[in-house]
C-alpha cells in the first residue's frame, strides 16, 4: 500500500515535470528580416571594345543573375573591317552595384595575378598581341591590339580572365593559355563576321 | 596485563551506554528497485564492533539500546556496502534499502577489457582506449575504420566524414557525451567536431537501433563517451606527444582525471595539432596543412541514488584545402583531370591560405539524475551548442581575407527520460526531446547566403524496452515520435524561383519583392515515425545470433532543401530542392558471433530499403560568364543498400596472431534501374601480429589495406566545349581510380618507469612503399594523388 502511495507520488511528480519541460520549448519567432548580400567581385559584364579603322566595335557579354538560369546575353555593335588593326581593351563591370563596379579597376591591382587570354576559330585569322605589362614586364591583357584579318563569317573569339595563372610557364606570355593554370574568371564566346 | 585492559575498555564503553539501555532496534533490508527482502546481508554495528546476519526476510534485530545514534554498516553480495546512521529514541525500526545493480555504478572492480554496449541487439561495435590512442594524431573518421564496414568520404586528408554502411553526414547521428553533435553535418566538406584524444570508448551501432538517440539514423549512430566514473580516492593522467613526417606534424594531448570514493569527479582533457603540407610520394599537396586545439572539462557527482555531471567542450581546426582544388570552371576541371600532376604545387610550409576552412565548436550540458525507490531512474539534460564555420575562398582585392562562407549555429536541447528498472529482467525506458536551433548566415560575406538564416524547432518522444525472457532469449523494442519544423528567410534570385516553378507552386512564401530577388518565409513541417525491434539468442557458451529491425525516417536537411550557388571545387551549380519530402528507411539486419579464446568470428548482414532516398544528380547545363556548368539537383528515388560485413581473428599461437575485416556492400537506384553514386568498393584488411608479453608487452603487426576498384557508378559524365583548343570533350567525373593495396607497420612496447606510471613507446609506417594512389571516396581525387609514406613515432605516458 506505502509502495503504491510512493509510486502515485513519483508519477505525478514525473508527470509534473514533463508537463513543465514541454511547455520550457516554447518558440519564440521575431520578425527580423536579414539583410540582402551586397555581392562583390561578382563579375556580370564582359565589355571588349575595339577602335579602328574610323569605327568602334563592341562586343557585350552581360548575365545580371549570375550563377543563376539565365544565359548571359551577347550582343555585338559595329562591324569589323578586314585587314584592320583595332585598339582593344576590356572591362569587367558588376552591374548589380548602382552605379555599376567596375571589376577592371581591382584586376589591374593585382595585375600581376591576373591575364586575359584571347583564343580565335575560324577562318578570318584574327590575332591578338598585349599592349600592357605589368610589373614583372608580364602581359596583362586588359589592353591589346586586334588583327581582324580577312573576310569571313562565323568567327569565334573566346575572352577567358584567370585568377593566378603561371604567367612563367611555357607560351604563357604570349596568349597561349594551355600552361596557365590558374582559375578562371571570365569565359565568354563572341561570334563574329570579318567584312 | 591484557585481559586487564580489555576489561576497563569494556567498563567504559558499558558506562557510556548509560542507565536505559533496554531498547530494541528492528531492520528491514530490501531492494532498492523491487523491494524484495535481502536477507544474508553483514550488517556491522560500529558502536559495538560487532557482526549480525540479516534473516531470511531480510529483518535484523539490535537490543539492549540506548538513546542516541546507532551506525551500521551493511554489505551484501552484489550489493553496494551501505553505512547508515540511526537517531535511537526509544524503540525504533526503519526499513533500509539496498542497491543491487552494481555494475552501472562503474567499481573499479569491473574488468578494464569490459566494454559498454549501448544496445542489445543492434549490430554494434565497441572501440576501446587501447585501440584509440592509434589515432591520437588523427581524426574521428580515420580511428572509425577499426569497424568492418565503416569507411569514410574525405575532402584531402584532414576532413574525413565517417560513413557507416555507405551513408554518411546527415545519415549518421554522432553523440559526444551523449550530446547529439549540431555542426552543419549536412556538409560532405564537413568534418565531425569532435578531438579524437577526449574519447575513451566509441560505439558503431549500424542502423538506427538506438532510438533513443534520434529517429532518423538511417545509416547508424556513433556514441563517444569519455572516461567511466571509479568511486575511489585516485589520480591519474596521460600525456601523448607525437610526430609525424608526413607532414611533418607534430601533437600534443594530455589529461588528468580526479576521483573521489563518495562520487566527486573532474576530469580536464586538452590537445594541439599542428601540420605543413602533406605530401603524396611524389608531390607536396599544397596548402593541406592544418591546426588544431581542443580542450573538455567535466566534473560532477555520481552517487546510487543521484548525481549530476557538467561538460564543456572547446574544438577549433584550421584546415587548409588543397590549392590546386579550387577551380573556376569546366575547362579548368577539365584541365585538371587531364594533368597527371596538380596544377598548383609549391614548396613546403606551415601556412594555411585560402582556400581553407576554420571552424569552431562549443559544446556544453549538464545532467542531472534521480533514481527513485521501486521505480527507476530519471534523467534530465541541457545542452548549448555553438558552431561557428568560416570558409575562406580565393577572392581579389579588399575581399581577400573575408570569409566567402560565414555561418554560425546555436542549438538548445532539453531532454529527459526515466528508466525502469525495478524487475531485474524488464527494462522500460521513456523519453522525451526539445530543441530549439537558430542559423545565422552573416551577409558581410559579400557571396551569396548557401544556407539560408532559419529557426529549426524539434520534439521527440520516445519508449524502449528490454526484456531478458530467459538466460538465451534477450528481446527489444522501441518507438519514436518526431516533430520537426523548419522556418527559413531565404533570397532567392527571382530567375531562379521562376525557372523552379516555385512562383506557381510556393507564391505563399514570398514576404519581399525586390525585383531581381525575392525574400521568400518557407515553413515547413514534418512528422517521423520510427521503430525498431530486435532478438538477441545465445546459442552456447562461444556463439550467439542476433536479429534486428528498424524502421526510420530523415527529413530533408537545410542544404537539401535550400542550396542554392556555384560549388568551386566540384564545378557545378548545386540547387536544393523545396519540394522534397522526408526519406523512410526499413533496414534489417542479421549477425552471428563466435568467440573463444583463440578465434573470433563476426558476420554482419543487412539489407536497406530506403523510399524517396535524396541525393544529387545532374539535370542538364547551365551558361554563366564563367562558362558552362552542369546543374546538380537534389532528387528522391527508391533505393536499397545491402552487404557483408566480417571480422575473424585467430591466435596461430601464444605470440602469433592472424586478422581479417572486410566489407562489401551493394547500392542501387531501383527507380533508374542504376548504381547509387558514392558507395565503397569491396575492401579487405588483413593483419599478422606478433606479441610478447613478457617484452615490455612488445607488439609489432604489418597489415595490408586493399580497397579494389568500384565497378558499379552511375555515369555522370557530359561533354563541353572547351574554347582554347577549339573541340567537344567529355568530362569523366564518373569512373572510379583503380584499386590500391598499402601496407602499415605498427608496434608498440609498454616500460614501467615507477609503481604506477608507464611510457607507452610506438612507431608506425604507413603506406611502407610509397605506393600512389587515389580512393574513390576522396572529393579532391579528380586532383592530386593521396598520401604517400608516413613515419609516426608515439610517446605517451601514463600517471
Amino acid at each position: 500500500m506505502k509502495t503504491q502511495i510512493n509510486n502515485m507520488k513519483t508519477f505525478k511528480f514525473l508527470f509534473a515535470y514533463f508537463l513543465a519541460s514541454t511547455l520550457l520549448i516554447s518558440c519564440s519567432n521575431d520578425d527580423d528580416n536579414p539583410d540582402p548580400v551586397n555581392e562583390e567581385e561578382v563579375i556580370t559584364t564582359v565589355r571588349l571594345t575595339l577602335t579602328g579603322g574610323g569605327s568602334t566595335v563592341v562586343f557585350q557579354s552581360q548575365d545580371l543573375d549570375g550563377d543563376g538560369p539565365d544565359a548571359p546575353v551577347v550582343t555585338m555593335t559595329g562591324s569589323i573591317t578586314a585587314s584592320t588593326q583595332y585598339a582593344g581593351s576590356v572591362q569587367f563591370l558588376n552591374e548589380l552595384e548602382s552605379p555599376a563596379e567596375n571589376i577592371t579597376t581591382e584586376v589591374l591591382e593585382e595585375d600581376d595575378e591576373h591575364q586575359v587570354f584571347y583564343g580565335f576559330s575560324g577562318s578570318a585569322g584574327s590575332t591578338v598581341t598585349y599592349t600592357d605589362m605589368d610589373d614583372d614586364g608580364n602581359p596583362i591583357g586588359v589592353n591589346v591590339s586586334f588583327n581582324s584579318g580577312v573576310a569571313s563569317t562565323n568567327n569565334v573569339l573566346t575572352v577567358t580572365l584567370r585568377h593566378e595563372p603561371n604567367k612563367d610557364a611555357a607560351g604563357v606570355s604570349g596568349g597561349d593559355i594551355s600552361n596557365a593554370g590558374g582559375e578562371t574568371d571570365v569565359a565568354v564566346t563572341f561570334s563574329y563576321d570579318v567584312n | 596485563m591484557k585481559q586487564l585492559i580489555i576489561g576497563v575498555v569494556m567498563t567504559i564503553s558499558c558506562y557510556g551506554y548509560n542507565q536505559t539501555c533496554t531498547y530494541t532496534f528492528l531492520g528491514e533490508l530490501s531492494d532498492f528497485h523491487d523491494g524484495s527482502s535481502i536477507a544474508s546481508a553483514t550488517i556491522y554495528i560500529k558502536e559495538r564492533d560487532k557482526y549480525i546476519v540479516s534473516d531470511f526476510d531480510g529483518k535484523f534485530k539490535i537490543e539492549n539500546l540506548c538513546n542516541g545514534s546507532l551506525t551500521l554498516t551493511i554489505s551484501h553480495v552484489a550489493c553496494e556496502t551501505k553505512t547508515v546512521s540511526i537517531d535511537i529514541k526509544g524503540d525504533t525500526s526503519t526499513s533500509i534499502t539496498m542497491e543491487h545493480h552494481i555494475e552501472e555504478l562503474n567499481e573499479v572492480s569491473v574488468k578494464a577489457s569490459m566494454s559498454r554496449t549501448e544496445t542489445k541487439t543492434a549490430q554494434e561495435t565497441v572501440i576501446k582506449e587501447n585501440v584509440l590512442k592509434k589515432y591520437s594524431s588523427l581524426s574521428l573518421g580515420d580511428a572509425l575504420k577499426e569497424v568492418s564496414g565503416v569507411s569514410s568520404i574525405n575532402t584531402g586528408n584532414a576532413i574525413v566524414k565517417p560513413m557507416i554502411n555507405g551513408m554518411h553526414s546527415s545519415r549518421l547521428l554522432i553523440l559526444n557525451n551523449n550530446v547529439r553533435l549540431q555542426d552543419q553535418e549536412w556538409g560532405i566538406e564537413h568534418a565531425p567536431n569532435i578531438d579524437i584524444n577526449s574519447a575513451s570508448q566509441i560505439s558503431v551501432i549500424k542502423g538506427s537501433g538506438a532510438l533513443a538517440y534520434g529517429g532518423d539514423a538511417i545509416g547508424g549512430v556513433i556514441v563517444i563517451n569519455p572516461n567511466r566514473v571509479i568511486l575511489k580516492d585516485t589520480l591519474f593522467g596521460k600525456t601523448t606527444l607525437s610526430g609525424q613526417t608526413n607532414g611533418k606534424g607534430l601533437s600534443l594531448s594530455t589529461s588528468l582525471n580526479k576521483y573521489y570514493e563518495n562520487g566527486w569527479f573532474a576530469n580536464v582533457q586538452g590537445s594541439l595539432r599542428k601540420n605543413g603540407d602533406f605530401n603524396s610520394p611524389d608531390y607536396i599537396l599544397s596548402n593541406t596543412g592544418l591546426n588544431s586545439q581542443g580542450f573538455t572539462i567535466r566534473s560532477g557527482k555520481k552517487n546510487f541514488e543521484s548525481g549530476f555531471e557538467v561538460f564543456y567542450s572547446y574544438f577549433k581546426n584550421e584546415i587548409g584545402i588543397l590549392r590546386a582544388s579550387h577551380i573556376g570552371n569546366v575547362q579548368d576541371l577539365v584541365d585538371a583531370i587531364n594533368s597527371q600532376e596538380p596544377l598548383f604545387v609549391q614548396d613546403f610550409s606551415y601556412d594555411i591560405n585560402s582556400p581553407k576552412q576554420e571552424v569552431t565548436h562549443h559544446l556544453a550540458k549538464a545532467l542531472f539524475y534521480k533514481r527513485f525507490k521501486n521505480f527507476g531512474k530519471l534523467n534530465v539534460q541541457y545542452d548549448y551548442q555553438n558552431n561557428q564555420r568560416f570558409e575562406f575562398d580565393v577572392r581579389i582585392g579588399d575581399a581577400r581575407n573575408r570569409p566567402a562562407l560565414d555561418l554560425n549555429l546555436q542549438t538548445h536541447t532539453v531532454s529527459s527520460d526515466v528508466v525502469l528498472d525495478s524487475k531485474s529482467n524488464y527494462k522500460v525506458k521513456l523519453g522525451l526531446m526539445g530543441r530549439y536551433q537558430n542559423n545565422f548566415a552573416n551577409p558581410e560575406t559579400g557571396v551569396r547566403r548557401l544556407i539560408p538564416d532559419y529557426d529549426k524547432y524539434d520534439f521527440g518522444i520516445y519508449a524502449t524496452t528490454e526484456h531478458q525472457l530467459n538466460d538465451a532469449v534477450t528481446l527489444d523494442g522501441g518507438l519514436r515520435y518526431d516533430f520537426n519544423r523548419i522556418d527559413a528567410k531565404k533570397f532567392y534570385r527571382t530567375s531562379r524561383w521562376e525557372e523552379r516553378g516555385y512562383d506557381i507552386d510556393f507564391s505563399d512564401f514570398v514576404i519581399v519583392d525586390l525585383g531581381t530577388q525575392l525574400l521568400t518565409n518557407p515553413v515547413f513541417t514534418y512528422h517521423n515515425f520510427s521503430a525498431s525491434t530486435g532478438i538477441k539468442y545465445q546459442i552456447n557458451e562461444t556463439s550467439y545470433i542476433v536479429g534486428n529491425y528498424s524502421l526510420s525516417s530523415r527529413p530533408p536537411n537545410p542544404s537539401e532543401l535550400f542550396s542554392d550557388g556555384l560549388h568551386h571545387s566540384a564545378s557545378r551549380v548545386e540547387l536544393g530542392e523545396l519540394r522534397l519530402n522526408k526519406e523512410v528507411s526499413n533496414r534489417i539486419g542479421a549477425s552471428y558471433k563466435y568467440s573463444d579464446t583463440n578465434f573470433n568470428f563476426n558476420l554482419e548482414g543487412f539489407y536497406n530499403r530506403i523510399k524517396d532516398f535524396m541525393y544529387q544528380e545532374p539535370v542538364g547545363i547551365e551558361q554563366t560568364i564563367r562558362g558552362a556548368f552542369p546543374v546538380w539537383n537534389f532528387v528522391q528515388t527508391d533505393s536499397d543498400l545491402y552487404g557483408l560485413d566480417l571480422n575473424t581473428d585467430y591466435n596461430i599461437s601464444e605470440s602469433l596472431n592472424i586478422s581479417n575485416k572486410t566489407s562489401y556492400i551493394i547500392g542501387n537506384d531501383i527507380e533508374k534501374d542504376r548504381p547509387l553514386i558514392s558507395i565503397p568498393a569491396f575492401n579487405t584488411r588483413n593483419s599478422l601480429s606478433y606479441t610478447n608479453e613478457s617484452w615490455n608487452k612488445f607488439s609489432a603487426a604489418l597489415t595490408s589495406e586493399w580497397v579494389f576498384e568500384q565497378t558499379r557508378f552511375p555515369n555522370n559524365n557530359f561533354e563541353t566545349f572547351i574554347a582554347a583548343t577549339d573541340e567537344t570533350v567529355l568530362v569523366d567525373v564518373s569512373t572510379p581510380p583503380d584499386a590500391f593495396n598499402l601496407f602499415h607497420f605498427y608496434s608498440e612496447a609498454t616500460f614501467k618507469t615507477s609503481h604506477n606510471t608507464s611510457l607507452n613507446i610506438a612507431l608506425s609506417v604507413n603506406n611502407i612503399f610509397d605506393t600512389n594512389y587515389r580512393a574513390y571516396l576522396n572529393r579532391l581525387r579528380y586532383f592530386a594523388d593521396d598520401l604517400g609514406r608516413n613515419i609516426l613515432l608515439q610517446l605517451q605516458f601514463n600517471y
